[in-house]
């Protein structure tokens, strides 16, 4: 509690999204959830907790358990959405989007444009995405996917302050909003498989929004530009300490926090000063969201470049479950290390 | 009020419309003034507009690739769907929609859906908006059989159902998913039969018969005003054409086809107008000279429209 400044406390992500979807529930009677085992009595509230005690709040019409039918959920918030309601749909694992890509992909995305700009689809899709020692289908980052689909909002949110901020932006978005959590940041568990990463962080008492489209610098530095997403984002951070204490480079290392769009301006600002980019993900290499900002990247920036655009990403294989193969796949602090010190050779 | 004679004269106007509006099309469409492809809806009249003289202004439909019938049925304006076949900026979808994705908000028809099954999901939200806002509105998803064999048909069908949705499930089997009959892609000839599966009443109905079909449809939709949930309504019907525009249907026979026009549900509300006399032959000759007027008003009009600013092309994505 020592950090705690006025005004502001130390909250878990899981509970800084627990209090927007509440806020934003309190403020607009259009606001409801849906999704599978969020409001069972005696249950979980969600696959990770965050809507424990909302129905105390809310009640049960306003917190639809479903089905174990995704097709249905995603089905039913873009129905309700294009009637003027703001639907926060959950998906337990983003591995289960699959499942309702036509709803998301050809439905959300694509009625605004389909109707001559008549109606909108403003719904929030959660989704949880991380590699966390639960193999191959409940392990992917498929974020990338959805950053290719011209209609939605793709957001990845790091820590309390800034989910809290950018749920509740995604939720008042007149579009369709992809916001995507890593299962390790949640801060209720799992913090030393994380590495002993601390998601938490002092959330203001009073509301704040944070905007959509828009990057955050979370480390200043001159030599190398870093950016990076979820876990990936703090171990960038630690790969950042590392190497300013040993070899004196000094890393800038950006949280995008919106995929889509993506917030080209903070990049290339820093890029521009350090002429290194380095870019760090939890989704597998080969059209990953990194491709596209490196492609953009040599577009925009190429002349001012002092070494080739590295990205660090998932290897393309399916995620495996064996921790040590897991390890293997996924972007690790040694990774990132590397891929820095190669561009600052 | 109106009177029970003057609406099924307007069934029948309407049935008219839409079959006189797609024969016009099809021709716009082989002089390649109509861009793309058409799926027509001649044959299947009597479902759309038995179903849509059921509903409100303020009730909704989805509909499907083939929603000229739809359209039209709902309320969307000859002059706007035509125009939106040509592609105008005109047309009910500022010519972003197109022949599969026909709707006007102001009628209550979303741009029509043409995944099969797509509308299937997606219209249990407008009923869960609807059942919310306790706006007593209903919503009807028109479907055809083909799409009962989607997962989205069972997913939507039993979601609506354990929450009381207040949708209608309308689906027109029409015996073929594009060139694949029915029979071989179900052991079970009813599609309505599948609603017992997920507690939902499932009737069956002659989709020929527009006053057979509006009968159901005014049960159906009374139940879900009423808050009794869905239910699923298979109505049996045929499509006079091919599955779109270069269908020489080679997958059935000449006499099965002949047979189904026997059944024509224009010629037979027609048959019955006279025979009631509720309506005699100038009568009919007059309407249908008044209907052509308006196709023709809304071709001119489509002629007549600019097309979209290609400049504009990116201002519909987000809001």
């Amino acid at each position: 509690m020592s950090e705690a400044t006025a005004g502001t406390r130390r909250l878990t992500v899981a509970e800084a999204l627990r209090e927007g979807i509440a806020e934003e529930m309190r403020r607009d009677e259009s606001v409801f959830l849906i999704g599978e085992d969020i409001g069972i009595p005696g249950g979980f509230g969600g696959a990770f907790g965050v809507y424990l005690g909302l129905t105390d709040e809310f009640g049960y019409e306003r917190i639809i358990d479903t089905p174990i039918s995704e097709k249905a959920i995603a089905g039913a918030a873009v129905g309700a959405a294009l009637m003027g309601m703001r639907p926060i749909a959950d998906m337990q694992y983003s591995d289960f989007l699959f499942e309702c890509m036509d709803e998301l992909v050809n439905q959300a995305a694509k009625m605004r444009a389909m109707s001559g700009g008549r109606l909108s689809a403003p719904l929030v899709m959660r989704a949880p995405v991380g590699a966390t020692t639960r193999g191959a289908q409940h392990g992917q980052s498929p974020e990338s996917y959805f950053a290719h689909v011209p209609g939605l909002k793709v957001v990845c949110v790091s820590d309390a302050y800034h989910a809290k901020g950018l749920l509740k932006s995604a939720i008042r978005d007149d579009n369709p909003v992809l916001v995507f959590e890593h299962k390790l940041l949640y801060g209720s568990k799992g913090r030393e498989q994380a590495g002993g990463l601390d998601p938490s962080s002092e959330v203001p008492m009073e509301e704040y929004l944070v905007p959509l489209g828009q990057a955050v610098v979370k480390r200043p530095g001159t030599d190398v530009t870093i950016v990076a997403t979820h876990v990936s984002l703090y171990r960038s951070l630690a790969v950042a300490d590392q190497l300013a204490l040993e070899a004196g480079i000094q890393c800038e290392v950006i949280d995008p926090l919106t995929l889509l769009p993506l917030d080209t301006g903070t990049i290339w600002a820093s890029l521009r000063r350090t002429g290194r980019l380095v870019i760090v993900h939890e989704d597998t290499l080969t059209g990953g969201w990194g491709a596209e900002v490196a492609a953009r990247a040599a577009d925009e920036c190429l002349y001012e470049l002092e070494a080739p655009i590295k990205r660090v990403a998932a290897l393309d294989v399916p995620i495996p479950y064996a921790p040590v193969l897991e390890q293997a796949v996924v972007p690790t602090t040694e990774r990132i290390r590397a891929a820095v010190l190669e561009v600052c050779r | 009020m109106r009177s029970e004679a003057a609406e099924v004269l307007d069934l029948y106007r309407t049935m008219v419309l839409v079959r006189r509006f797609e024969e016009r099309v099809y021709l716009l469409f082989l002089e390649g003034e109509i861009p793309g492809t058409v799926h027509q809806y001649q044959g299947q009249e009597a479902v759309a507009v038995g179903v849509c003289s059921a509903l409100g202004r303020s009730d909704w439909i989805t509909s499907t690739h083939r929603p000229h019938g739809h359209a039209l049925a709902k309320g969307v304006s000859p002059r706007a769907a035509m125009a939106e076949l040509y592609g105008k900026e005109t047309g009910c979808c500022r010519g972003r929609g197109g022949s599969m994705h026909l709707g006007d908000p102001d009628v209550g028809m979303l741009p029509a859906i043409a995944i099969v099954g797509g509308g299937n999901t997606v219209v249990t939200g407008l009923g869960l908006a609807f059942k919310l806002r306790r706006s007593q509105q209903v919503a009807v998803c028109f479907f055809g059989e083909g799409a009962a064999n989607e997962g989205a048909f069972h997913e939507g069908l039993n979601f609506a159902a354990v929450q009381r949705l207040p949708v209608v499930f309308v689906c027109e089997n029409n015996l073929y998913g594009a060139s694949t009959a029915w029979d071989r892609v179900s052991l079970v000839p009813s599609v309505a039969a599948r609603a017992g599966a997920y507690g939902v009443d499932g009737r069956t109905v002659d989709g020929m018969d527009v006053l057979a079909v509006r009968q159901a449809a005014i049960a159906a939709v009374a139940r879900a005003r009423a808050g009794e949930g869905p239910t699923l309504l298979e109505c049996t019907t045929y499509r006079f054409v091919g599955h779109s525009r270069s269908d020489a249907r080679g997958y059935r026979s000449r006499e099965e086809e002949s047979e189904w026009k026997q059944r024509d549900p224009i010629d037979r509300l027609r048959a019955q107008l006279l025979d009631s006399g509720e309506a005699d032959e100038s009568g009919l000759e007059t309407l249908l000279r008044e209907v052509d007027e308006v196709i023709e008003d809304a071709v001119g009009f489509a002629r007549a429209s600019p097309d979209p600013d290609p400049a504009e092309v990116l201002g519909e994505v987000y809001v």
